[in-house]
Formats: structure tokens, sequence, C-alpha cells
């Protein structure tokens, strides 16, 4: 069994033969592994068949810990630890200095939720610092897109429907 | 084409008529002198209380001032809604403006709903400069800087910062700076009107260059023009105070508004079975709009707010003052309509293709800004005897009868497909990736 299951790579230059391409795979029920694209293609995950990104859920409850921390902070920075008399304002009333921290909430609510949001993407996509690249051919990061498929050794049967889907180049790799 | 259906015709003319009769009622209850200083209303007893010690004993004085304020209160309400529907139609205009000088392709398919909305201009734009004109004559007193007693050095009432302003707020210039805006909007809708009818039947693209290139010129009339008309017709209703951002304030009101009108009417007519070509994603992208436009809105409320509590400086921070105590139901709860429940109803990307939470969405931001321009102009006129009466609900009724009226009439003049236009495959095709 395990010797019979090779990977092949399918090149593609274009975005919309690869949508076309990945919608007729898929038909076939021939299994993708991973797609590789220089950019990032809109309708791909659609076309792919993948869940929904749940990303926008945690930018949304990072956004609200970021307020939550602006709000604790500057409470504790401006009327608890020391507090300061700026421009006259009421200096032991969190409330009433509140239009004057707004902005920092602001910020701190765009820190937490576009920081942590990278960090959560890398971790997802298990990328960090140092790691070498995944992608099996350079021109990924290029002009060419790449379509990974497993074969449950019918090899040929694929690379023939691969080629009518407009595929410039087929690779098999040996495992 | 699309017909008039009696159904909307009738309800338009009930309006008119309801609205009608309200306006003046409205005129014709203000209360004489005698009433207010006999009547033992809770608000003259209130406005008393209010005052400093050295007024307070001339019962007389303030009878008489609060006699000004219920004079002007019909006169208030029929403004704030001639200017608001106004203003939805001006802001439609520029969104319109803005799609042809971008070239966008996604919007071709709602052109005639736009077109329609901003044949409403020329009448709400002529209903305003009477006003105006009315205004100017004393038939009202909601511009306080018109009383030419302010720029007499020997009267008693004289103002110097209103006298110093006086070579920019006199009344024939006022009004001639408003003929040359109401002027400028108009020859642009017109010949917007004209050249993309006319690019319906033609056989190149001449048309559309040539309505490029003036929306692209329009646009930079539009930006100062707009700006100077929120100066004249709203900041200067409060002749001492100013803010610098007040043009991109207004601005913000106005397209939010306008965005949303044209989603709720692309909504009406696709319920009617009109629009065959305007989908979900249309809606979608309508409503991304509305979300981003609304947050803008909040922004410039919020930066006006802040830097003028913050520096304290007397004469800028009144307008709050005034707001915040005589104003604090409107002035706070708008910040709920106009930002709490577009941001948290459509920041969910699902939400906003499904149309009827776009329609209850575009309800509430509709009220919240007609209560936003309604906080610019009351205190300035009306002070502390504001309330939602039948003048303010009247004219609100009179004039969204004539708006519905002149626009759905204007609907019927003209294939509801811009079908020449060179993105109109484009806008046909449109779909949003994310979305079903």
């Amino acid at each position: 069994m395990e010797t019979s299951t090779k990977k092949i790579h399918a090149l593609y230059n274009d975005d919309d033969v690869l949508l076309h391409a990945i919608k007729d795979i898929r038909k076939k029920e021939y299994k993708i592994d991973e797609v590789f694209t220089p950019f990032p293609v809109h309708g791909l995950e659609k076309a792919l068949g993948v869940p929904h990104t749940r990303l926008a859920y945690a930018a949304f409850f990072y956004g609200i810990i970021g307020l939550s921390f602006a709000i604790w902070m500057m409470n504790y920075i401006m009327i608890e630890d020391w507090p300061q008399n700026i421009g006259g304002k009421p200096n032991f009333s969190y409330f009433q200095n509140m239009p004057a921290f707004v902005p920092v909430m602001f910020e701190m609510t765009v820190f937490f939720a576009a920081h942590l949001m990278v960090i959560t993407f890398y971790f997802r996509s298990r990328l960090w610092p140092f790691k070498d690249a995944e992608n099996p051919d350079p021109r990924t990061t290029d002009d060419m897109f790449l379509v990974e498929l497993s074969s449950d050794g019918n090899e040929k049967e694929i690379e023939e429907f691969l080629k009518k889907t407009g595929a410039v180049e087929i690779k098999l790799i040996e495992n | 084409m699309y017909q008039l259906p009696n159904t909307v015709r009738n309800f338009a003319f009930a309006l008119i008529i309801i609205g009608a009769i309200g306006v003046i009622y409205g005129f014709l209850s203000v209360p004489t002198l005698e009433e207010i200083k006999n009547s033992a209303h809770p608000v003259v007893t209130e406005l008393s209380h209010h005052s400093d010690a050295t007024v307070a004993p001339e019962s007389d004085e303030h009878a008489l001032h609060v006699l000004h304020q219920l004079q002007n209160k019909p006169w208030a309400a029929l403004y704030v809604a001639i200017f608001f529907f106004m203003m939805i139609s001006l802001g439609v205009l520029a969104f319109y403006a803005i799609q042809h000088a971008a070239q966008a392709g996604w919007s071709v398919v709602l052109f005639r709903v736009m077109e329609a909305i901003t044949a409403y201009l020329p009448f709400g734009t002529l209903l305003l400069f009477l006003f105006l004109v009315f205004s100017g004559l004393h038939f009202n007193h909601i511009f306080v800087w018109m009383d030419a007693e302010l720029l007499n050095p020997e009267s008693a009432k004289y103002d110097e910062l209103i006298a110093n302003k006086s070579s920019y707020l006199n009344v024939p210039f006022f009004l001639i700076r408003a003929a040359i805006y109401i002027i400028g909007w108009n020859t642009y809708r017109y010949l917007a009107r004209k050249w993309t009818i006319a690019q319906d039947s033609a056989s190149d693209n001449k048309n559309y260059f040539k309505l490029f290139k003036l929306s692209a010129a329009f646009l930079v009339f539009f930006i100062v023009t707009e700006s100077m008309m929120s100066w004249d017709w709203i900041m200067s209703l409060d002749p001492h105070w100013f803010s610098t951002l007040f043009g991109w304030y207004i601005f913000a009101s106005m397209i939010v508004s306008s965005v949303t009108t044209i989603a709720l009417i692309t909504i009406y007519l696709k319920s009617k079975g009109y629009l065959e070509n305007v989908n979900n994603s249309h809606i979608h992208d309508l409503g991304k709009f509305m979300f981003g436009f609304s947050v803008f809105w909040a922004y410039l409320w919020f930066s006006q707010f802040m830097l003028i509590w913050y520096a304290n400086i007397p004469e800028e921070v009144t307008y709050f003052v005034t707001r915040m105590n005589d104003y604090k139901l409107p002035f706070l709860g708008m910040v709920a309509l106009n930002l709490a429940f577009p941001l948290i109803i459509l920041m969910n990307s699902d939400y906003k293709k499904i149309y009827w939470i776009v329609i209850l969405t575009g309800i509430v931001i509709l009220v919240g800004h007609y209560i936003d321009i309604f906080v610019m102009v009351m205190p300035a006129t009306v002070g502390d005897q504001w309330f939602i009466g039948v003048s303010e609900i009247s004219s609100v009724l009179l004039l969204l009868g004539c708006f519905i009226y002149i626009v759905f009439n204007a609907l019927t003049k003209a294939p509801l497909l811009a079908k020449r236009n060179p993105f109109v495959k484009e806008s046909e095709n449109f779909h949003y990736y994310n979305i079903d």
C-alpha cells in the first residue's frame, strides 16, 4: 500500500486556469493535499472546500482584549497610581477623564487585534522564524501555481487528466 | 421601464397632505406672549431656574425670549427636514460622481437608482434657497447674525465678533454663495443625467469619457462648496462658534445617509421584481459602505468633541455645554443609533447581504442622522424649548412625501439599467468571492 502512494506536482501559470482546474480535479475526487501560490487567489479556499477561516472571530476577541487592557491601563496609570492634573480635568474620576482615553482605547484595540491576529495566523500556518520553506518549487514564489496531489497507484490516469486541465508541467515525486 | 405604482403615488400624496396640515398647524399654534406669561408651563419655570440672579426677576424678558424660541420652532423644524432630504440627494450625487471618476465597475447596475435620488436635488435645493431668502427677509430669526442691530456699535445688542465676520456673513453675499453652490451642483446633475441617457443609445463611449472628466472636476467643486455650505447653512447658526472639521463632519453624515438611501430604494425595487441584475454582492458592498461611513462619522463626531472638550476654551465649549445640558438624550442617543447599532449589526460579513437586516439598520441610521442634524440646528434656534412635536414630525412627513414622489417618478423616466455603460458587464457579473 505505502509504496503505491506518490505525490504529483502540477504547475499552472495562470490563477484563473488554476481555479477551474481545481474545480475539475475535485469533481473527479482526486485528493488535493496542498496548493502553493505566489499571491492570495480570491475564491481559492472556496474552490478547495476549505472551511471558512475563523480568524475574523479571533480578531474580534483580540480587539475586545485590547480594549479592556487599555481601559484598565489608563485607569491604573492616570487615576490610581499617579493621578495627574492635565488641562484641569478631574484626576480622581475615570469617567470624567474618559474622552481623553478614547484614542488610547482605539489604538490598543487595533494594536492587539493586529498583532495577535498575525501571530495566530503564523501559528496556524506553522510558520516561525528560521523555518525552512515548505514550498516544493521556488517558482511558486514568482509566477507559478502548484497543486500537490496524492495518488493511490493511479498516477498515469491523474497525469493524463491534469494535462487536460491546463497544467504546464507535471512532476511525479517518489516518496 | 418602471411604472409608478398607485400605492407609492398615493402614499407620497398622503404624506404630503398630512405633513402640510401639520406644518401649518405648527405655525398657527405658536403661543402669544400673554399665553407664555400666564401659563404654568414647566419649561418656562425651569428656564428661570437656569438663569443667573441678575436676569431672573425680569420675567417679561424671559417670556419674550421663550416666545422668540417658540416662534422659531416650526421654522427650525422645517429647516431640519428640508436640509436633511436635500443632504441625502446631494450625498448621492457625490457618491455617483465618485463612481464615475473612479470608473467603478461594480455599481453600474445601481446608477439609475442613484440618478433618480439626485432628481430630488433641484427641488430640494430650490426649497432650501427659498428658505434662506425668507430668513434674509426676516420672516424668521433662525440665523441670528442677520439681525442688523448686532452690527451697529451704537446699539445695546452690538456684537463685536459678529460685526467682524460681517464681510463674510451678510445676507447678499450669503445668498450669492448659496446660488453658486446650488447652480453648480444642479448643472452637474443635469449634464450627468443627460449624458448617461445619451450613452444608452450611443455607438461609442464618448459620453462616458466626457462624464468621467466632468465628474472628476465636479468632485473638486463639490468638496469646496460642500464645506462652505456647511459653514453657511449650519455652522453660522452659532455665529460665535467654529469648528475646523465641520465640513467633513457634515459630509460624513451626508454620505452615510445617502448610501443607506440607495440601499433601501434598491432593496425595495428588487422586492418588487425590478433590478434583476442587482445581486446580494451589490447589497453587501452598500452594507460595507454603510458600516464604514458610520465609523467615519463617529470618528469625526468624537474628534470634534474631544479637542474642544480638552482645550476647554469658553467660546468653543459652549456649543457642547448647551448640548450636554439641554439635549443630552438626542446628543448621546444618536451615537448609539449612528455608531453602536450599525457597528454591531453590520460587522458580520453575512449580515450585510441579508436584505431585512440592511433595511433595519438603514432605518436606524437615517433616524440617527436626522437627529444629528436636529441637534446641530435646534440649540441655536430654539434653545431648551425643543421637543419632537407636531412641527418636527409633520415637516419630515411633508418632505418625505415630496422625496418619495420625485424619486420614484424619476425612476419611470429611463430604463433601470444603464445598458451601454462600458462596465455594465462587470457590474452584472459582480460577485464578492467570500459570500454565496
